[in-house]
């Protein structure tokens, strides 16, 4: 029993991580038709940057955090106005601009500070144990659990109550018809590669909480398993995101660890797979 | 051929003559001077348009030069020519012939994969996965099943087609950009399989080497690198051969009516969805033959093969040298596999030591190098290196049309601007 809700927890707070990744790329594909490819890169610039506050600047980790993560959303705002922004006409060399971002920010990283993982800075209040039902559980689960959790509550939010957040709605549902109204969406474009870039820079610095460490290749890993969950819950669709990773995340962990190691991270693609073969829009029913 | 005519004012047909005129530059044949009064009266005259009206005896000489470049490339080993600052070596060292051959293989790879992104539109991100399979199944036949190499290059490729196959028809069933991220996961699962070395078989993050016992002693040993380039050099000829007769087979006029609009070939009563899958299969098999080659030029089987940053780096080849054209994927294939050797030798070089830290971080990273020339590529050459040539020439052509329209009546010059 204790084994299993160790595990429920564990895979709760990766797929918590998977949420913070892929509800950014959800909304901006959704919104934008753009797949960011330099979405884990965003991820890796939060990380680094939240280290590097908690660690040479010697911030504490409060501080760190909201710095990190507004580190990622300035990156986030200049790659949509600097590089997203002239290529609107052509959305595949939209999606080449970001490979090539993807690739130039992680060996930029590894330039800087080394190829090889750098410990970070765990404080004391969230590297203890709670003991839940029996089992003891590390609290970042539960810190990532309930970032995550609030994310999605604003953004539903966001989404549902404000001025924005309808226009990026009406945006996702028919881009053309909204410009035609004559609202200018290109600032909803901006402001969702925003939302996105602090989403993903927040899980960069709590994903330095959780595995303890961040090395320059970790938000591509983390990427990779983002695209499947943006897959997974039909594109465009927080709500859809945020159900497809928590699936995601516990069948990873439970199938790691009562079969051979690896084997979890097979079984979602063969969840992919199957989800594909049954449902080909997603678990929404939206436009895959 | 392009479809852009970037001059659609009034001053197009004196554009147009000045760029017919300035076209052959070196011969103004007769034949040329024709193409350009053609070009009054049509209006675009382009480059690969008009070749069948200039087909002089120099122009079907040069048509040749495909079959002329071969032969070079076929003699290259007896040849101790210095190629300072491209090699190191003289042309015909083992060293150059390895490079070369691995120039020549990932730009025959470059030009599989584009079959999917610019013949038929799909934009795979799991192309990897079938050199890999083909890479790791042909040295399993080799190690564990004992195979011959013959018998076991041959259950290579027939392994990564049916995968191909398999996972084509899956991840087929998502268009747009949902294939691309389906394929990428098919692909990542793979990586992961390999690097976690299921029952031993793949040697995990070593790889395994190919057993020198079974391989024919022609293809071992430095001494015989000459025949693991003429090797490389006929994957590089099936893949183009291949690839050209695809193309221009019924199969491929289907998939260019795919790339342009996938809705209007469906109106038309055909079901893409077979089209494409054949256009899977076909890349997924010729990259499985590079698998084989690559194991042999390699000598062993390496999990960076099946990585997701594989597939990347042939989508930059691709971009880079232009996709949809016949040669731009070979070219951007080339270049890209000589730079990232040359960038790795740069990064080491006392030169990049020396510099300040500013410098000398981004310049000692070739991957960093390598993403923000994919970056420029994508802004400042759309259409890649291939469309380089017809750029130059309409950038000109309008810029003379401009001087002669200062310089006042166009047409007072029938055969062209200043040169």
């Amino acid at each position: 029993m204790d084994t299993v809700v160790l595990l429920s927890c564990t895979g709760l707070g990766l797929g918590a991580l998977y949420f913070l990744v892929a509800s950014g790329l959800s909304l901006i594909f959704g919104l934008m038709d753009v797949l960011n490819f330099a979405h884990g890169a965003l991820l890796s610039i939060g990380a680094y940057a939240t280290w590097w506050a908690g660690t040479e600047a010697g911030f504490p980790l409060w501080l760190a955090v909201p710095f990190g993560t507004l580190v990622g959303t300035a990156a986030a705002v200049l790659l949509e106005l600097f590089l997203i922004r002239p290529l609107y006409s052509s959305p595949r060399d939209q999606i080449l601009a970001t490979v090539g971002v993807g690739l130039a920010v992680p060996a930029l990283l590894m330039g800087i500070w080394g190829a090889d993982a750098r410990p970070f800075p765990q404080p004391a209040l969230l590297s203890g144990t709670w003991h839940l039902l029996g089992a003891t559980v590390p609290v970042n689960r539960f810190v990532l659990v309930a970032a995550a959790g609030v994310l999605l509550l604003a953004l539903l939010l966001f989404l549902a109550r404000t001025r924005y957040g309808l226009i990026v709605r009406a945006g996702v549902e028919d881009r053309a018809m909204v410009t035609a109204l004559g609202i200018d969406v290109r600032r909803a474009f901006t402001l969702v590669f925003a939302i996105g870039g602090a989403a993903a820079a927040l899980g960069g610095a709590l994903c330095g909480l959780y595995f303890g460490s961040i090395n320059p290749g970790q938000g591509t890993g983390l990427l990779i398993f983002a695209f499947v969950v943006v897959v997974m819950g039909g594109m465009g669709s927080v709500t859809g995101a945020a159900v497809a990773s928590v699936g995601v995340g516990l069948v990873q962990q439970f199938a790691n660890y009562y079969t051979a190691a690896g084997l979890g991270d097979l079984s979602v693609v063969v969840l992919l797979a199957v989800l594909l073969l049954v449902r080909p829009r997603g678990l929404t029913g939206r436009l895959a | 051929m392009s479809t852009k005519t970037p001059d659609t004012s009034t001053d197009g047909t004196a554009a147009d003559r000045a760029a017919a005129g300035s076209a052959g530059g070196t011969d103004t044949s007769p034949a040329e001077r024709h193409s350009g009064r053609a070009g009054e009266i049509r209006a675009i005259p382009r480059t690969g348009e008009s070749i069948t009206e200039r087909s002089t005896a120099v122009h079907r000489a040069l048509r040749w030069w495909p079959i002329a470049l071969l032969i070079l490339f076929l003699v290259a080993p007896y040849s101790a020519l210095p190629v300072p600052g491209l090699l190191d070596g003289p042309l015909g060292s083992p060293g150059s012939l390895q490079l070369i051959a691995l120039c020549l293989l990932y730009g025959a790879l470059a030009t599989g994969y584009d079959l999917l992104l610019g013949r038929t539109g799909l934009l795979s991100f799991g192309h990897a996965l079938y050199f890999a399979t083909g890479l790791y199944a042909t040295n399993l036949g080799m190690l564990e099943l004992r195979l011959p190499f013959a018998a076991a290059a041959l259950f290579g490729v027939a392994c990564a087609v049916a995968l191909a196959l398999l996972l084509g028809s899956v991840s087929l069933r998502v268009t747009g950009i949902g294939f691309s991220m389906v394929t990428l996961a098919f692909a990542q699962a793979g990586s992961i399989l390999v690097q976690r070395n299921p029952g031993g078989l793949t040697g995990g993050e070593e790889g395994r080497s190919a057993p020198a016992d079974q391989l024919p002693s022609a293809l071992l040993g430095i001494e015989n690198t000459a025949n693991l380039y003429w090797i490389a050099v006929a994957y590089l000829a099936l893949t183009l051969a291949a690839v050209h007769w695809a193309v221009g087979s019924p199969v491929g006029r289907v998939w260019e009516g795919i790339k342009e609009n996938e809705r209007r070939v469906e109106v038309l009563g055909l079901r893409p969805y077979g089209y494409k899958l054949v256009a899977f299969v076909l890349a997924g098999g010729l990259a499985a033959v590079g698998g084989v080659v690559y194991l042999l030029l390699t000598g062993g089987a390496t999990p960076q093969a099946a990585t997701s940053d594989a597939t990347l780096s042939l989508l930059v080849m691709v971009v880079l040298g232009g996709s949809g054209t016949r040669w731009g994927p070979l070219l951007g294939g080339v270049i890209y596999t000589w730079a990232g050797h040359r960038l790795g030798d740069l990064a080491n070089s006392e030169t990049i030591a020396d510099l300040p830290a500013v410098l000398r971080v981004p310049l000692s990273q070739p991957l960093f190098l390598l993403g923000g020339l994919f970056v420029a590529v994508v802004y400042l050459l759309p259409g890649g290196l291939a469309r380089l040539p017809a750029r130059v020439h309409a950038a000109r052509s309008v810029r003379s049309a401009r001087a002669m329209g200062r310089a006042g009546a166009p047409s007072a010059r029938p055969t062209g601007g200043p040169t």
